[in-house]
């Protein structure tokens, strides 16, 4: 496997194996042992766009395995405002490091990057593409509080057609057999080549403008953030985006095992009220990203992960 | 009106190519694609809109004293996928040359999505489009994956 551009590049047994790996791992993300299985490696961070818990994921990821981090640094500072192609850096990093993830605003970067590079790439999100490393870490939280990840029924919420993460998730939850409900606006709703391809499959989807009509059936609820600037006016945004909020109140004829996601940062999509409710688990989720990702970075990097760590078997 | 007379309304040529089966309409975007709408001093001629049996109205193209390579042809495989192509040597059809459609089609076109990593046309990496589907055609970006509109894929030929 060179790198992980999308949710293609695994087999339902790879993504598997790569969350038991990544299960095995969870006290070296925790900090409780130290298992330095990345020593001597080193993972270049070239993150193109904004990024706060990819990037400190994967830097916490490598850091634990005992590897070390490079750093793009600030795009503005660096030579890529300079009109540098992303060839050109991606022939430079290459040269520094032993793996590569990378963000990029346009979509195909990733590919380009892969096919331009030695080392593997991993995909941190690719304009409006793909994000399978958070897809990763979406499947071992739905795994670790469901302990499967077949059959399950899913809402993903919000903005489906700009939001990268519904659109890997959707893809991986499909291969397992995951019955979908899109609820967004008609504005945002889920790209047609993706609803296609994934009818392609298979898939069990259903596509609604209404959030709360099928939350007491749900076992997972999915929700991302409206962002306001897709919408040409203020009053639009404000009509919309009121019909995507999740309050503890929305959630009292929902099963007890449902959890509710969110791949972060929120703005008020998600009540501080449901945090304390046992269905939050998005701050959960987004610890996952250290170990889905260590577990991932070794994979990438033909390091195995003991059968047995700190004594656990 | 017939064959024949669809081809003798402009002269026969010694030596070249001529293209037939040409969707009506396409003949200029076929000479863009190959490169010789512009900087050739080569005789060309161009019949549009003429009846065909097979196709109702077809275009015609004649490129005296070149003879376009495979490779070439199978750059029309998006404008006139099923177009016929005779090499001309002593005014006689000396090869019949079919377009082939590949699994890729490399560098004839850009992909249509604005946001494409491959539309900063400084980078190096070649553009190209995967075949996802024959029959009917659908194309899709090797790097970004968006599938491709046939009729907007006209306005990107590199």
């Amino acid at each position: 496997m060179p790198g992980l551009i999308t949710m293609d590049d695994l087999s339902n047994e790879e993504i598997l194996s790569i969350l038991d790996d990544a299960e095995r791992l969870l006290p070296v993300a925790k900090g409780d042992h130290y298992l330095p299985l990345l020593q001597g490696k080193i993972l270049g961070n070239l993150f193109f766009e904004p990024s706060t818990r990819t990037r400190m994921s994967f830097e916490t990821a490598m850091k634990r395995l005992g590897g070390d981090v490079v750093n793009l640094g600030d795009v503005k500072t660096s030579s890529v405002v300079k009109g540098e192609t992303l060839f050109d850096t991606i022939q430079m990093v290459d040269g520094y490091t032993d793996i590569i993830a990378m963000r990029h605003p346009r979509q195909g970067a990733a590919q380009y990057a892969q096919d331009a590079a030695r080392v593997p790439i991993l995909n941190g999100g690719d304009g409006a593409g793909h994000h399978p490393t958070q897809t990763m870490l979406d499947l071992f939280t739905i795994r670790q509080a469901h302990g499967r990840l077949d059959g399950l029924k899913v809402i993903l919420a919000g903005d489906l057609r700009y939001g990268r993460t519904v659109h890997s998730l959707s893809h991986a939850l499909t291969r397992f057999g995951c019955e979908l409900i899109f609820a967004s606006p008609e504005l945002l709703r889920m790209p047609r080549e993706i609803v296609s391809d994934l009818n392609a499959h298979g898939a069990k989807v259903t596509e609604t403008e209404d959030l709360l009509g099928s939350i007491d059936t749900a076992d997972v609820v999915y929700m991302t953030r409206i962002q306001k600037e897709r919408f040409a006016d203020e009053d639009e945004y404000a009509k919309v985006a009121g019909a995507y909020k999740l309050h503890a109140s929305n959630l009292e004829g929902s099963k007890e095992s449902m959890i509710i996601m969110h791949p972060l940062p929120r703005v008020d999509e998600i009540h501080p009220s449901v945090d304390a409710t046992r269905h939050a688990r998005y701050f959960e989720q987004a610890f996952n990203g250290v170990v889905a990702r260590m577990s991932l970075l070794c994979r990438l990097l033909n390091i195995e992960v003991p059968a047995s760590i700190g004594g656990e078997a | 009106m017939s064959q024949e007379h669809n081809m003798r309304r402009v002269t026969a040529i010694r030596n070249g190519t001529v293209i037939d089966h040409i969707p009506s309409g396409q003949a200029m975007r076929v000479l863009e694609m190959l490169g010789i709408n512009k900087g050739t001093s080569v005789p060309v001629s161009l019949v549009m809109n003429v009846p065909s049996k097979k196709m109702g109205t077809k275009d015609i193209i004649k490129v005296e004293d070149r003879e376009l390579n495979q490779d070439e042809l199978n750059r029309l495989a998006l404008v006139a996928p099923d177009a016929h192509v005779a090499i001309i040597r002593a005014y006689s059809v000396a090869e019949k040359l079919t377009i082939e459609l590949g699994d890729e089609i490399v560098n004839v076109v850009r992909c249509t999505l604005s946001n494409c990593i491959t539309s900063n046309l400084r980078e190096p990496l070649a553009h190209r489009l995967k075949i996802f589907s024959r029959s009917p055609l659908e194309l899709r970006c090797h790097y970004c994956g968006r599938p491709q509109e046939l009729d907007e894929l006209a306005n990107n030929v590199l």
